[in-house]
Parts: C-alpha cells; sequence; structure tokens
C-alpha cells in the first residue's frame, strides 16, 4: 500500500468541531497483529477510496473485554466496556464500523446493558451499504471466475444473523462463489472463538482449523474469504498444515474488494 | 358388581395421573431451586418460536430423515391420542366405542381410519428409528455419555410405542361390531382374518384384553417419561417459549458484576465507607456456577427437556476434534446432579444437606470447559431451543472469577488486557502505529 492512508482520529475531529459520519473501531487483533493490520488498511483504503467521513479511536481506544467475557472474566469485561463507553459516548458518537465479528456483536449486543448503545455494523455490511448507495463502484475484474469460498464467523453468521452482507459483496466481484458444506448456520467454527485464540487446545486428535481448512478444500478454492481476523489467522494455519499455500489464498473481504 | 371393571378403570385412571402429578411436581420443585430468571419480554415473539420451533418442528426437519420420521411419530402421537378420550369415557361409564354412537359413522370411521393408518407410519418410523441406534449406528448414539442407562432408555421408548400401536391395532381387529360395520377399518380388516375360527367369547376376551392393556400401557408410559428421556414430549413447549429471543451472539452481563464495577468507576464512592447495613441471610453473590442452584430455572428447564438427540455434539466443532466435551452431556450432567440433589432434599426432609459433591468437578470437568469455543453450533441445532452453552459459560465465570483456575495463557492474556488494553503485550499508546507502517 504505496498511497498514504488518511486515517483521522477523533481527537482531530473534536478539535476541528467536526463529528465523522461512522467511527472506525479498529479493535486490538486490527490494531497490533501483523496479519490483521493488512485487513484494517485495506478496509481504510476502501473508506478513503469512497470518500467516507469517518475517525478511528486510536490510542484512546482499547479492548472491547469481549475475549476475556468468553473466557469467563466477567468482571474485566465489564471494566473494559465501561472505560469505552465512557469515551464513545463523550465523543457522542452514534455509528460504529469494525472488521472484528466479536468488537461487533460485543459492542452491538453487550454494552447497551452497560450504557452504551450503538448502531454497530460489521464491515461487510457496510462496504455493501456504500456499494448499493453508489459511493464505492468497483473497475477491475481481479476476481473474475475466481473461485472464492465464504467462511462464515460464527458471531457474525449464527451469532446475529449476517450471512447474505458478505456474500452480496463477494458476488460484485464476478468471482464464482462455491459454499462449503457447512456454511450459514451450520458453518464450522475456525477453532480460535471462546477464547481459544489464546491457547492451547485441549487433547483431540485433530485441530478445528484443519478440519475447517479441509471443508474449504474440498470446494477447491483459489480463495478462501474470511470477515474476521482471526478466523483468517486460523484458516491461514490450516492451508499451511495442509501444504495448500502456492494454490490457496486467505483474504478477508476488505482486501478482495480493495484490490479488486 | 355390575360396575366393578368401571371402579378399578377408575382406580387405575387416577392411580396412573395421581403418580404422574406427583412426579411433576418433584420436576417444579427441583427447576425452581435454581435462580429466578425474567422471561417476560418479547410474548410475541415467545409464541412465534412456539408455533414455528415447537409446534412446527422446523428445526426437526433441517434433518430431513429423522425430521421427517419424528414429524409422523410426533403427529401420530397427537391425533392417535383423541382414541384415548373415548377409552377414558367408555372405561369410566361401561359404555362400547361412545364415538361410534353419538358421532356420525362416516366421521367416526374417518377418525379411527386415520388412527390406523398413522398407528402403522408410527410402527414403521418407530423400526427405522430402532435401526437407526442399533444396526446402522448413527454416530450420535454411541458417545461415551450413551452408554449403559441413556442406550437402554432410547431403546425401552421405542419398545412402548411398537406395543401401544400394535394393541391399538389388535383391539380393533378383534372387536367384531366395529368391524361389521365396515368403516374405520382400514388396516384392521386385514388383521382380523387371522382370528378366523377364534370363537366370538375368546375373540371378546381378547379385544377386551388389548383394551385393558392399550390404556394400562399409556399410562405405565406417562409415568414412565420422568424416569427417561422423553420429557420433552411435554417439555418442549414451555423451553422453546422460555428460549433466548436475543441474538445468539449476546451474553448475558452479570448484574452482581456491573454493580461491583460501577462502585469501582464511581469518583464519589468513598473507600472507607462502611458496608450498608445487611440483614444476616445476605449472602455475597457467587460469581457464575459451581452447581445445579446456581444455574437459573431456565437452564434446569433445559436439562429436564434434554431428549439425548445429540443433534448439539453432532455439530460441536469440539467434540468432531476427538476433544472431551459434549454439549449433550453436559444436559445430561445437569439432570443427573439436578435429580440427585432433588433426592437429597427428600430423604433430609425438605431441606438440602451438602453432599461434598457438584456440578462442577464431579460432573463436568475444567477440560470439557475450556475446549469450547462459544460458536453456537449447538444451540443452533437443538430442536427444542436449549442452550448448553449458557451453561459452559457459566462455570467457566466461576472458575476463572471464584477460584482463578483459567488456563496460564489465558491469564496471561487477561492480565495483558488490565494492563494495556490489548490480549498481547504491546504499548497502548502504538495502537495507532499501523497507520504509518508499510
Amino acid at each position: 500500500m504505496s498511497e498514504q492512508l488518511k486515517v483521522p482520529t477523533m481527537a482531530e475531529m473534536m478539535a476541528e468541531g467536526k463529528q465523522p459520519e461512522i467511527l472506525f473501531w479498529v479493535g486490538s487483533a486490527g490494531s497490533y497483529d501483523d496479519r490483521a493490520k493488512k485487513i484494517t488498511k485495506a478496509f481504510v483504503k476502501i473508506l478513503n477510496k469512497a470518500n467516507v467521513n469517518f475517525a478511528v479511536l486510536g490510542t484512546e481506544e482499547s479492548n472491547t473485554g469481549d475475549v476475556a467475557k468468553r473466557a469467563g472474566n466477567e468482571f474485566l469485561f465489564q471494566m473494559q466496556a465501561v472505560m469505552n463507553i465512557e469515551v464513545l459516548n463523550a465523543y457522542e458518537i452514534k455509528r460504529i464500523v469494525t472488521c472484528d465479528p466479536h468488537s461487533f456483536n460485543c459492542i452491538k449486543n453487550e454494552y447497551p446493558g452497560l450504557g452504551g448503545s450503538y448502531d454497530v455494523i460489521h464491515h461487510t455490511q457496510y462496504i455493501q451499504e456504500l456499494m448499493s448507495s453508489g459511493r464505492l463502484t468497483l473497475e477491475g475484474n481481479t476476481y473474475k471466475g475466481k473461485r472464492i469460498t465464504f467462511h462464515d464467523p460464527c458471531y457474525l453468521g449464527r451469532g446475529n444473523g449476517v450471512y447474505d452482507a458478505p456474500r452480496n459483496v463477494l458476488k460484485k466481484t464476478n468471482a464464482t462463489l462455491v459454499e462449503m458444506k457447512r456454511h450459514k448456520g451450520t458453518a464450522l467454527c475456525c477453532g480460535a472463538g471462546g477464547a481459544q485464540m489464546f491457547k492451547d487446545a485441549e487433547p483431540g486428535n485433530k485441530e478445528i482449523n484443519v478440519l475447517r481448512t479441509e471443508d474449504a478444500i474440498e470446494t477447491q478454492p483459489e480463495i478462501i474469504a474470511t470477515g474476521c481476523p482471526y478466523c483468517n489467522t486460523m484458516m491461514t494455519d490450516g492451508v499451511k498444515f495442509k501444504e495448500k499455500e502456492s494454490e490457496i489464498k486467505v483474504l478477508d473481504i476488505a482486501e478482495l474488494i480493495a484490490n479488486a | 358388581m355390575a360396575y366393578l371393571p368401571n371402579i378399578i378403570f377408575a382406580v387405575i385412571l387416577i392411580l396412573g395421573i395421581g403418580y404422574f402429578v406427583r412426579n411433576i411436581k418433584k420436576i417444579i420443585r427441583n427447576i425452581k431451586l435454581g435462580q429466578e430468571v425474567n422471561a417476560k419480554d418479547n410474548k410475541a415473539k415467545r409464541w412465534k418460536n412456539v408455533a414455528y420451533i415447537a409446534l412446527g418442528q422446523s428445526k426437526m426437519v433441517k434433518r430431513p430423515v429423522s425430521g421427517f420420521l419424528h414429524a409422523i411419530v410426533y403427529v401420530g402421537f397427537i391425533i392417535i391420542n383423541i382414541e384415548v378420550l373415548e377409552i377414558i369415557i367408555d372405561g369410566l361409564f361401561g359404555t362400547h366405542r361412545i364415538g361410534q354412537q353419538v358421532l356420525p359413522e362416516w366421521l367416526y370411521g374417518f377418525l379411527i381410519g386415520s388412527f390406523e393408518i398413522l398407528s402403522v407410519l408410527v410402527l414403521v418410523s418407530v423400526t427405522v428409528f430402532w435401526l437407526r441406534r442399533n444396526v446402522i449406528k448413527v454416530k450420535r448414539f454411541l458417545s461415551s455419555e450413551m452408554k449403559g442407562w441413556p442406550k437402554s432408555d432410547g431403546n425401552i421408548i421405542l419398545y412402548f410405542e411398537v406395543v401401544l400401536m400394535c394393541l391399538f391395532l389388535l383391539m380393533n381387529a378383534t372387536d367384531t361390531i366395529f368391524q361389521n360395520t365396515g368403516s374405520g377399518n382400514v388396516i384392521s380388516q386385514f388383521i382380523a382374518p387371522w382370528f378366523e375360527g377364534v370363537s366370538v367369547g375368546t375373540l371378546y376376551i381378547i379385544e377386551k384384553s388389548a383394551w385393558w392393556l392399550h390404556i394400562v400401557g399409556i399410562l405405565i408410559f406417562l409415568n414412565y417419561l420422568y424416569f427417561s428421556k422423553h420429557l420433552h414430549i411435554l417439555l418442549a413447549f414451555p423451553n422453546v417459549y422460555l428460549g433466548s429471543v436475543e441474538p445468539k451472539g449476546k451474553f448475558n452481563n452479570l448484574d452482581a458484576v456491573t454493580a461491583e464495577v460501577k462502585l469501582m468507576m464511581d469518583p464519589d464512592a468513598d473507600p472507607y465507607a462502611a458496608p450498608a447495613e445487611t440483614s444476616e441471610d445476605d449472602v455475597p453473590a457467587k460469581f457464575g456456577a459451581s452447581d445445579v442452584m446456581d444455574l437459573n430455572q431456565i437452564q434446569l428447564l433445559n436439562a429436564y427437556t434434554c431428549t439425548e438427540c445429540g443433534r448439539c455434539t453432532s455439530e460441536c466443532p469440539a467434540n468432531l476434534t476427538g476433544k472431551k466435551l459434549s454439549p449433550r452431556k453436559i444436559m445430561m450432567d445437569t439432570r443427573d446432579r439436578l435429580e440427585e440433589v432433588g433426592k437429597n432434599i427428600e430423604t433430609n426432609k425438605g431441606e438440602f444437606i451438602d453432599d461434598g459433591k457438584q456440578l462442577l468437578g464431579d460432573y463436568i470437568t475444567n477440560e470439557e470447559l475450556w475446549a469450547c469455543t462459544t460458536c453456537n453450533a449447538c444451540v443452533e441445532a437443538c430442536p427444542v431451543s436449549i442452550n448448553p452453552l449458557s451453561i459452559i459459560m457459566d462455570m467457566r465465570r466461576y472458575l476463572v472469577m471464584e477460584q482463578s483456575a483459567a488456563p496460564m495463557e489465558l491469564n496471561n492474556m487477561m492480565t495483558n488486557i488490565e494492563n494495556n488494553g490489548a490480549p498481547w503485550p504491546y504499548n497502548q499508546m502504538d495502537r495507532l502505529n499501523w497507520k504509518d507502517e508499510n
């Protein structure tokens, strides 16, 4: 990404007396994880291209507490939530977009009970919105005819019933969408959820991400599309484990659209 | 003496229903051991769920073979039970086929005819179910938690249904008056010839025996429910009504924690203030669940409703990759422990005496709880809106907040969040560095 990304912070906006149309919640993975940072930058590229008046919290953003909650630490979750809500409410944030289904679910569903109610959407929903309002158009045909299979993130799909937005966006690239046997409501988890990302798996006979990668490989895809930084890591590792990294790429929908 | 059969019938009926009611009361008492929970919101959505998921079996048919066969048994069960109404009236008042006398002949014939057809369909379905469990050996019926009683239980229920259906058909086939009307005996007319040459007296005895065994069998089956996994035929309806109407990704926020966090964040809170006056029986809130009494009443109802079909377990990513976790076992363990607590209360005259056991550790291990990815596949798969994940989460909360017993890696992750607002040891001030990196 050679061109300069425009990433205004809320503090800067505030100083200029401006209010963005949407806040981009980057999330911990999107801020620090090397692979996820590429997704973050791809999404910003899309936002810049569509001339979206957005902002990030930058150093004022903190972990949502989602992973602590799923690990059982409700205290830590609520501490994080209350701190974030204070910042968000102080900036009078109304609308939030994020590339992380876990942040999406947590802020959308679990923050309201603690005093933070916002209109929260996933980046695939926002990209779909930008496309249908004509603010974002795809000129290239990078993915025309390419076989792409989409892996449903649990907290986007089953967790919140968002199955169509990512698929609609992918269809716009003129790629050939192929579904895994387990998809939408019956999609198999990548293995990272519920704080599993941060620990070794319990004894078993297989890693969950390998099983899910096998599901994907069955569809003979050129690209496995994801909508979650954790799924991305798990599927990338799965593809490596299966020694298929020269044939199959694992890309977030934001990356696919940014390069389309 | 002419009224003797009527009296015997009434006594059997009262005993059968009475014992059943007694056990239902035990279930209610046990469920009430759980924490109270509010499910008064969103009535429209709840009734819609009852219509679609419970009555309409919308989730059952997601697996077409078992879903279709189950629908037959379910419809058969409901419709054939109209016949029980006639049996009860006949039994109490000494009439013979009261329906035949009060209903138009075509209507009675139509009703009994459809019962007969359904009973044959039920026999076929039940046979396939038995084959799936015992010959085809469908994987989800072979898990380790299905050994012993749960396996026998599944088969006993099928045998019950076979016997009841056969008795119903036999009763019709040997009823000469009914056969002579030639209306409604669509199936039994083919069974009747087996008894050609049998004297009218003997035929009468066979018919009466089948009639008695049929109604007694139904009463025994009714009472068997409490001891089996089969309570779902009744509890599925309230369970679906009380099931979550929120997005599956939404987990509840613990109110007890909110109170503490509010106090901590309140700049006006006096750190040296003496605790507010509390009465002596005020127990500090326990975070999470280590035993059935810590779970809520809907979770306990879930446990009684579970019919051990194993769809949850067959969709669970942890279970599919050989981990110990099985969402079905979580539900079975919860029920077993709840029954144990219930018996404890009975033997100790209405009071629970600590038996040194609890759900956590004695039934469900930490290893199972930590294998969960919270992916909601089990919740999505359950045809009757059971939520094993909520129990797993409540027990994790206990492990972490009461016992500080999280796996080491998770403790590191949580320490990082506490110290620098990210699950990894990076600086908070570096959060926006990605902007300028290439």
